[in-house]
């Protein structure tokens, strides 16, 4: 199928993310792959957004492409509170939310 | 019965007796804001409040004569009598011997007060004989003890509030008087309570002192529950019916009317009654509640004499003689030979005085006698003498307050702030004489003697009940008289007579003086009864001043002559005229006038015939359209040979007394005192002194012990601890069931479910702590395999 | 059923309402180290505040009481049919005014009497939400409105309690923010369902009032069940009353005052506003439960006070027995009780309030209010003792002074209850509700007696040697315990004034009252079959 070949590109770009979120230690890399996720998201709006011939997918989209950058630039301002105030910005270190 | 409308004389007085109550009350908030600073410390204002409404008072109390007469010369035709007040005395067609009174509008007027589902209830005053005279004579007693207290008190380390609260205490009072409502009446009521409160614990430094205050306040409090609950009862039986003819529930007029009336549910008008009764014990220290009374005079002795004559315990008489229909009808009052009313006033009557006998403070003496006589008013409305009752209110506050303040005056200068007459008392007559006479008038009146006022009231009260067919409560009575009289010889013996004992020889006590010393120069004394004292300096007893002596000579002779308003053995029936309400049907509109233009309307016999009524108001319905506001009461005839029983009885009873004190406190502190020579010591001479032991010891361990002591020691036994420890127990076991309570129910049943769920929820919290490893990564990955298992589910799910 | 409204002058609610916002805002560009300017402002916001509310008193129709004033109708979230619906009548007005009042007394107090854990930048600006919240409570004419000002209330206490708070607050303030979620949330649950049962039309009173009474009578009966238990533990009634002498006790004088004098009513008001006229079959079915638990509160309270041993915690207890006297008189359904419970909610809310703000003030003067450390406040403090026994006697009930006009038409009402409740059990409840009278005169009193009355304990009295003849003495105190002070004075009279008018001419009150009481009862009995 046509979509198929989006989806599939999706769902890999998604799966880096998450192996990324997971795996990685870096928070700016953390955040980068929180950003691959989202992308993911992306490409599945717009593929469907084209298969069914209507706007909502690419309204949605570029509402995420808007929420992502608001975000990362949250993400990245944490990011350097925290590497200022701990010299550090390895995840593994960081546990003050431990309950 | 005639029917004629007549114009009734008014005035401004009258209409405006509701400023008798209100200028103390603004006096009181003058006293307690500016009274530090004014240059008597706020007693003027106290006074000059007082003797305003006394002014008003009199001038009200000349215009309702005016009134009664004007009512009953329009309505017998015919104006009679002398000096412009004296009424009409006409014989008429009507009764054969009686002589009739036209019916005469109270003077009413309401202002709303407060309002409830559209009903507005009024504040105002019901002005009629029986509030007539309780605003002259509280306004009058009250002026003459705080003339009184000037000096007594005069010193004090709270003169000013002693003042604030003396006048709000008689505003109290005379709010209740006036009421036109129920409501009114409670506030005056509660108002007195509060005033109790605060005067007799006065001198609240000492702890029996505020006890003796709070026993005051909580008894009468929980009679209160029962004037609540009465007035509620009374509320929903007369509302519908007196809202029908333009007044409510709450009106005393529609409440006496509609009792009559012949529509009222005799079980609301009985157990309405039994409520409102229950209030009356508590306020007019009935048995079984009268135990806080004799702890009232832990206050200042003015206190004591006002409380006791005119105000306070007289609240709940006048609230049974308020509202006399709903009794009158819902006891059955004639129709019964036994009723609540009579048995508790009997009750009281002989418990009272039998504790008289075992006092040694001579303001406990008094306090007893003022329970026995209350029991006296008691018995009289409940034996239908409602005239002789109200009359017995009248002179009794005379001749109690004057011995009361005589009683004051003797601890004043006399003994040393003392009231122990066995310690500190003893042959003060010559030495203060006008104290000494004053109360030996007053106890003369107290016990009857005839040509006394008491004579006049008391001994109506009894003949009445046997009248009215009461014989049994007619010899309680009798014996209640003959009590009395002992007793009260006994404390006049104790006090006056005999050898001169500790203060009043001129002994000092040791604790006194060094009292003194301490906080001399201080403006607030440290001794018991709160004096800076300022006679040191004097050796010995002496007469009082004159702001104590006035009072006591002007109430010593009213307590002579003003049984003459009422005394049927020379004729005299003013006080019946004036005062008591005409038992006679009258036009029903009368029920809301305003009483701008009174109507006076028909004419009924109402004194002074032998026999009952069996018709007319009170023992059949009134007519359709008509109301009646008092029932018909017939009265006894009074004669010689009916009173003499009750002479007989007092002579007996202060002889006896006499005879026995002289020898019991008399001998055995002196032997060879001339005074004592009847107790038989002089006839045995010297030779005999050891034996005059054996004499006391018959006398008192036989005889007094014997008698007196066994009876009245057990009535006070149960008085202190069974009636007492009730009390007592209710409280304490009041406490410790709330302390239990509280501490099982509240704090581990109802408290330990609600922190269960929150100890619950804690633990969950602790168990899945592990998780929250803090790590962001970990949580990625716990999110996202739920996805993953959420996804695998929602994929197998749907296939 | 067509409720009159009047639409004059409607921007003056809301004015008065959301007033304190701008005070919150103003003081949000003020650094928090000057404590005197947000004292400043607090004061001046509520008392601008206040002054609006003098002029609703103005502006008010008194001959028409009855009918909704001020109304403002205008759309606010369509999307689940909810409106901007406010107005005033003459139930809701005295509250009204009197949480204006009290918010403003209480910014005078606190001007030098600041809680210890300081900070008066937040406390003053959550005492002004606080009063954003409660005040909107009473304008509401819109379930949902009604719910989220309901809500906004609890915050602020919560953290006036939890910050500022006694040694337990933490305990505390969990507490009554658990207790009274708990009931938020069956309280929204019912109405979300009433909401549905009217045929999810509208949540405005005025209609949810004329829809409700034709609902079924079982449905009815639950949904009242689970606003009964919302207002209940507002209220709070046995047996969901033990949240208040934790708060109270441990709650700061401020949040004391204001918890007593207007929090507590929301939920009486709740009841007369909301459960009985929406649901008149329902309240017919609960009141004997309602009368039965207000009178056992009643008891229960004067007991729980008895065993008391500090004091604050004794006029918490006595909260208790007071709203059962207000409860027993909404459970008889009649004008006579809803006047009253009205009248009542008032008048416990200035003498309760009086009787905190005086705890407060020992508190500060002695550091303990341990009923037996404290003695001879006469002496020390005469003029605090006066008011003290002032404030006790109104709250025993004494006629002249405003207790009494809350307390006895409640217990005159249950003798005879409206739509032929069971008037056997209503009059031994009146019975026993006047027994707690006495009950009252008991712990009160002796309260009194054992804290104003003797000697001053030796502890405290650093004259100790001199006391044996230090009476009424304004020279001699010991070196922190001092009369009232000027602040004190000007933050108590108004309710000292109050306590006596209201006493002395309560028809001030039940004037307003009245009407608007009538129709409420003539609209549930058209809902009674």
């Amino acid at each position: 199928m046509y979509a198929v070949n989006f989806l599939i590109l999706g769902a890999l770009l998604f799966a880096l993310g998450v192996f990324g979120v997971i795996a990685r230690r870096n928070a700016v890399m953390v955040l980068m792959s929180i950003e691959l996720i989202l992308n993911a998201v992306n490409v599945n709006l717009i593929a469907f957004a084209l298969m069914n011939d209507s706007a909502e997918g690419h309204v949605f989209a570029l509402y995420v492409i808007a929420v992502a950058a608001a975000e990362v630039g949250v993400g990245l301002a944490m990011v350097l509170m925290i590497y200022r105030n701990r010299r550090s910005i390895a995840l593994d270190e960081l546990s003050a939310l431990k309950g | 019965m005639s029917m004629l409308a007549a114009t009734l004389s008014s005035g401004w007085f009258l209409e405006n007796a509701w400023l008798i109550p209100l200028i103390p009350a603004i006096g009181f908030v003058l006293i307690i804001l500016f009274g530090k600073r004014m240059p008597q410390g706020g007693s003027e204002v106290g006074l000059v409040s007082m003797a305003a409404s006394l002014a008003i008072a009199i001038g009200a109390t000349v215009q309702w004569i005016q009134r009664v007469n004007s009512a009953s010369a329009e309505g017998e035709h015919a104006l009679g009598g002398f000096f412009g007040f004296a009424r009409a005395i006409v014989p008429t067609a009507t009764e054969e011997g009686g002589h009739s009174a036209a019916f005469v509008e109270p003077v009413v007027r309401t202002w709303t007060w407060w309002q409830s589902g559209g009903l507005e209830f009024g504040v105002g005053q019901h002005i009629d004989g029986l509030a007539i005279m309780l605003l002259l004579l509280v306004t009058f007693i009250s002026l003459l003890v705080q003339i009184y207290s000037t000096e007594y008190v005069s010193g004090d380390r709270r003169f000013t509030h002693f003042f604030a609260a003396l006048t709000l205490f008689s505003a109290g009072m005379l709010v209740m008087v006036l009421a036109e409502n129920m409501i009114q009446l409670i506030l005056g009521w509660e108002i007195m309570g509060l005033c109790s409160f605060m005067l007799i614990g006065h001198w609240w430094e000492e702890t029996a002192n505020s006890k003796a205050a709070l026993k005051a306040f909580f008894t009468v409090r929980v009679g209160d529950v029962g004037l609540l609950v009465g007035t509620a009862v009374i509320f929903f039986g007369a509302n519908d019916w007196a809202v029908e003819r333009g007044s409510n529930g709450f009106s005393i007029r529609a409440i006496s009317a509609w009792a009559l009336s012949g529509e009222a549910s005799n079980s609301v008008l009985f157990w309405g009654g039994v409520a409102l009764f229950i209030a009356a014990i508590g306020k007019s220290g009935q048995f079984p509640l009268h135990t806080w009374l004799p702890d009232a005079m832990a206050g200042p002795t003015p206190v004591s004499s006002l409380l006791h004559s005119s105000t306070m315990v007289v609240a709940g008489v006048f609230l049974v003689a308020r509202v006399y229909p709903v009794f009158f009808v819902g006891f059955d009052i004639l129709d019964t030979a036994v009723n609540l009313i009579t048995i508790i006033g009997g009750i009281t009557i002989i418990a009272a005085a039998a504790l008289a006998f075992v006092q040694d403070d001579i303001k406990k003496v008094l306090a007893y006698s003022t329970v026995s006589q209350l029991g006296y008013m008691m018995l009289g409305l409940g034996v239908g003498a409602w005239l002789p009752a109200v009359f017995h209110i009248f002179t009794h506050a005379f001749f109690k307050c004057a011995l009361f303040l005589a009683a004051g005056s003797v601890s004043h200068s006399g003994s040393h702030h003392s009231f122990d007459m066995k310690k500190d008392m003893g042959g003060l007559a010559r030495k203060m004489p006008v104290t000494a006479t004053t109360w030996m008038i007053s106890t003369a009146a107290l016990c009857g003697i005839p040509f006394f006022s008491g004579f006049f009231s008391k001994d109506e009260i009894i003949d009445n009940a046997s009248h009215n067919g009461y014989q049994f409560f007619y010899w309680v009575g009798l014996i209640g008289a003959a009590m009395t009289a002992a007793y009260m010889t006994r404390a006049t013996y104790l006090t006056f007579f005999g050898k001169a004992r500790g203060a009043a020889a001129g002994e000092h006590h040791d604790d006194h003086a060094d009292d003194h010393a301490d906080d001399h120069g201080a403006d607030h004394g440290h001794d018991a009864h709160g004096h800076d004292d300022h006679h040191d300096a004097h050796a010995g007893p002496h007469e009082s001043p004159w702001r104590i002596t006035a009072p006591l000579v002007i109430l010593a002779t009213l307590a002579i002559f003003s049984g003459y308003l009422n005394a049927p053995a020379v004729g005299t029936h003013y006080f019946t005229d004036w005062v008591e309400p005409v038992g006679v049907a009258v036009e029903a509109d009368a029920l809301h006038s305003a009483g701008d233009e009174g109507h006076a309307l028909g004419l009924a016999a109402v004194t002074a015939e032998e026999g009952g009524y069996s018709e007319g108001c009170g023992f059949s319905d009134p007519a359709e359209g008509t109301v009646c506001y008092a029932p018909k009461l017939s009265h006894a005839v009074f004669s010689w040979s009916k009173a003499a029983p009750s002479i007989l009885l007092v002579a007996f009873g202060i002889s006896i007394s006499a005879w026995l004190s002289m020898g019991v406190f008399g001998d055995r502190r002196n032997p060879l005192k001339g005074l004592t020579s009847r107790s038989g010591i002089a006839r045995r001479g010297h030779a005999f002194l050891v034996n005059k032991y054996y004499l006391d010891h018959l006398y008192e361990g036989v005889i007094v012990r014997a008698v007196a002591y066994p009876m009245a020691k057990a009535a006070y036994w149960i008085n202190q601890n069974i009636l007492d420890g009730i009390v007592n127990g209710v409280g304490r076991s009041g406490r410790s069931t709330g302390e239990w309570v509280y501490r099982n129910l509240d704090q581990r049943v109802v408290d330990g479910a609600v922190n269960a769920s929150g100890f619950i929820a804690s633990e969950t919290g602790h168990a899945l702590q592990p998780v929250q490893s803090g790590k962001v990564n970990q949580y990625g990955a716990l999110l996202f395999g739920a996805a993953t298992v959420g996804a695998i589910v929602l994929i197998l799910v749907n296939i | 059923m067509n409720m009159e409204t009047i639409t004059t002058d409607n921007w003056i609610l809301t004015v008065g309402t959301f007033l304190p916002l701008v005070g919150v805002l103003l003081m949000m560009f003020v650094p928090a180290s000057e404590e005197r300017t947000h004292k400043q402002i607090g004061i001046i916001t509520s008392a601008v505040t206040a002054a609006v509310g003098v002029l609703t008193l103005i502006r008010f129709d008194f001959g028409r009481s009855e009918s909704l004033q001020f109304f403002v109708d205008t759309e606010w979230i369509s999307v689940i049919r909810s409106n901007y619906t406010i107005g005033l009548d003459g139930i809701s007005l005295p509250l009204y005014f009197l949480s204006m009042i009290v918010t403003l007394l209480v910014m005078i107090y606190t001007w030098d009497n600041m809680p210890d854990a300081g900070n008066p930048k937040s406390f003053i600006m959550l005492m002004l939400v606080l009063q954003v919240g409660m005040a909107g409570s009473f304008i509401a004419q819109d379930l949902i409105l009604f719910f989220v000002f309901f809500e906004v209330v609890l915050l602020p206490m919560y953290f006036m309690i939890g910050v500022w708070g006694g040694e337990q607050r933490q305990y505390a303030s969990l507490k009554f923010f658990l207790y009274t979620m708990f009931g938020s949330a069956l309280m929204l649950v019912a109405f979300l369902a009433l909401f549905f049962q009217t045929g999810a039309e509208s949540f405005s009173f005025a209609h949810l009032a004329e829809a409700g009474a034709l609902i079924d009578r079982d449905v009815q009966i639950w949904i009242f069940a689970g606003m009964f238990v919302g207002f209940a533990v507002k209220v709070p009634m046995f047996p969901f009353h033990t949240w208040l002498p934790d708060a109270h006790t441990q709650a700061p004088t401020q949040g004391s005052v204001i918890l007593a004098a207007i929090l507590l009513k929301l939920g009486t008001y709740g009841f007369v506003r909301i459960a009985i006229p929406m649901l008149p079959q329902g309240a017919k079915a609960w009141a004997p439960v309602i009368g039965i638990l207000a009178v056992i509160g009643i008891i229960y309270g004067a007991l729980g006070c008895l065993a008391q041993t500090d004091m604050k915690r004794l006029i918490a207890f006595s909260s208790v027995a007071h709203m059962g006297f207000v409860m027993l008189g909404i459970s008889t359904l009649t004008e006579f009780g809803i006047n009253a419970a009205l009248f009542g909610m008032v008048a416990h809310g200035l003498i309760t309030g009086m009787l905190f703000f005086i705890a407060g003030s020992v508190k500060h003067r002695y550091h303990t209010l341990e009923i037996n450390r404290l003695s001879g406040m006469l002496i020390q403090m005469p003029r605090l003792g006066w008011i003290l026994g002032f404030s006790a006697m109104a709250s025993l009930g004494l006629p002249g002074l405003a207790g009494f006009w809350g307390e006895f038409p409640a217990i005159l009402s249950a003798y005879n209850p409206n739509f032929g409740l069971d008037e056997t059990l209503y009059r031994v409840l009146m019975v026993i509700a006047a027994l707690g009278t006495v009950l009252a005169a008991a712990y009160l009193l002796w309260l009194y007696q054992r804290t104003a009355f003797g000697r001053p304990n030796p502890e405290f009295d650093s004259h100790a040697t001199h006391a044996v003849g230090a009476g009424v003495n304004d020279d001699h105190h010991g070196a922190d315990i001092h009369d009232v002070t000027p602040i004190e004075w000007i933050a108590w009279t108004p309710f000292l004034i109050a306590i006596v008018v209201f006493g002395v001419y309560p028809q001030l009150m039940f004037d307003v009252m009245d009407p608007a009481v009538s129709a409420l009862v003539e609209r549930v009995g058209a809902g009674i079959p």
